[in-house]
């Protein structure tokens, strides 16, 4: 578990934040981070930049077995978000409440809670998303 | 003089109605209604906590105040349910809301009252030139224990208010505050403890009103201030009769406290309730306009402010998210079942 929480704990800003990078070189924004910019090589020049969290849903599913970290937020519904700087990023979609996330639903990011190491460990977390 | 920047709130979008709850126990719904004066309560997803109401107030209130967060110097959050014993939600709220590492933080508790006793705080610190920004949140996420009077009330919610000087940024001075505090065995919650306990006849007229009344004439006489001065008055609300209540006897009229009561519709939202009053107040005070708080925290105390809304307040108006907004967009409501699972109270194993 350590090991697990420390590259998480260097990633916090993402998982917090939804900061990525831009490459100043072709404008081309990335979410999570990457070094060198796919269009650009070694032109790349990244500069990190936080991105708005607002979207819409490009694919969406349904979990209704969960992996055991989540099995307090089963069912959960899970999508990829196309936001509107170009990043397509995963993430839980909550609140949607007897309306039906669908592909087109425009969504915006807020801070949840994602799991927590049992009842004694930590408590992670997480960007979510919701239906506007 | 230090006054306030920005604000901002968050109340969870699920709602139970008191008919929901009474059902239940067998009570009868309408008499709690009357009783209380509280129609339905605002009740939190399973994934969020002190926390992440705390943060999303936060961010509110940095985008409303128009600041880097980078300049906050300090950040406090007082709550009844940090979701740690030992590992503050400040600091939490801080990452999330961009604030840096270059501050002091600290997590505070004293019941219902933590918040305004940050803002006490953070005055000190901005008139001193101590810090440019402070940040005090009231967040909580109350829990009632099922069957008891307070699972009508016990409701989730929370405020956050950035504290400065700069006369073009502040939207509302703090014009003066005035405490009052004593040894009150009134309410409580011992370490472990899942819910509060209550000392029956304590809780009245001993702690909420002696309390209230006595800062709230305490300020009065600081500042020569009558009650017909002020535009609008906030009182922390355990339910929707005691603001009422209270306000009456400090001489009041009902129009002064209708527009900072939301109890009645979103329950106690405990650190959260005077805070939010005071937000739904200033998304509608003019300039000029001045607003009396007065919070009260069991065990027990209250502080008590008098405040003054000023020009800015009209023109960052535009980048709010009002409170009634916030209340009235998107509710969900739930079932009593939906509600226990929401609170993970449902036992898998
Ligand atoms: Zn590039």
């Amino acid at each position: 578990m350590e090991r697990a929480s420390a590259s998480l704990w260097r990633r916090i800003n993402e998982r917090y934040n939804l900061v990525g990078n831009k490459c100043e070189n072709c404008g081309r924004i990335y979410f999570p981070k990457r070094i060198v910019c796919r269009q650009c090589g070694r032109k790349t020049k990244m500069t990190e930049t936080k991105l708005s969290g607002n979207g819409k849903v490009y694919a969406v599913t349904k979990i209704r077995v969960p992996a055991q970290a989540f099995k307090d937020s089963a069912p959960y519904t899970v999508a990829v978000v196309e936001l509107e700087e170009g990043p397509r990023v995963e993430g839980h979609v909550v609140d949607a409440g007897n309306g039906e996330v669908k592909i087109g639903t425009k969504v915006h990011s807020v801070f949840r809670k994602m799991h927590a190491d049992g009842e004694e460990g930590l408590i992670y977390y997480h960007f979510k998303f919701e239906p506007v | 003089m230090a006054g306030i920047v920005g604000y901002g709130a968050h109340v969870p979008r699920y709602r139970i109605k008191v008919e929901e709850i009474a059902k239940v126990w067998d009570e009868d719904a309408k008499s709690i209604k009357n009783g209380l004066n509280i129609t339905e309560k605002s009740v939190p997803s399973h994934d969020e906590d002190a926390a992440t109401i705390a943060t999303e107030a936060g961010r509110r209130a940095v985008h409303h105040a128009g600041i880097d967060p980078k300049e906050i110097g300090a950040i406090y959050v007082g709550s009844e349910s940090h979701p740690y014993a030992v590992k503050p939600t400040a600091t939490v709220v801080s990452q999330a809301i961009g604030a840096g590492n270059n501050l002091t933080a600290a997590d505070l508790e004293f019941a219902c009252k933590a918040g305004t006793a940050g803002l006490q705080m953070l005055m000190g610190m901005t008139d001193s030139g101590m810090i440019k920004y402070g940040m005090s949140i009231g967040s909580d996420t109350s829990q009632g224990r099922p069957g008891d009077a307070l699972e009508y009330t016990a409701s989730a919610g929370g405020a956050a208010f950035i504290v400065g000087k700069e006369k073009k940024e502040v939207i509302a001075e703090i014009l003066a505050t005035a405490s009052y505090t004593s040894d009150t065995p009134d309410f409580w919650r011992r370490e472990g403890a899942m819910y509060p306990s209550h000392g029956g006849r304590f809780t009245g007229e001993p702690a909420y009103f002696k309390h209230i009344i006595s800062a709230t004439k305490l300020l009065f006489e600081k500042t020569g201030l009558k009650p017909e001065d002020f535009a609008f008055a906030v009182f922390h609300q355990p339910n929707g009769k005691f603001p009422l209540v209270v306000s009456k006897k400090l001489g009041f009229a009902e129009h002064q406290v209708q527009d900072g009561l939301l109890t009645p519709k979103i329950g106690n939202t405990y650190s959260g309730a005077s805070m939010l009053g005071l937000a739904a107040v200033l998304d509608k005070a003019k300039p000029g306009d001045k607003i009396l708080v007065t919070s009260f925290g069991s065990g027990a105390g209250s502080d008590s402010f008098a405040i003054e809304a000023k020009e800015p307040i009209i023109e960052k108006r535009e980048r709010l998210a009002k409170v009634e907004d916030i209340i009235n967009k998107n509710k969900i409501y739930v079932d009593y079942s939906v509600y226990l699972k929401n609170r993970n109270s449902i036992v898998k194993n």
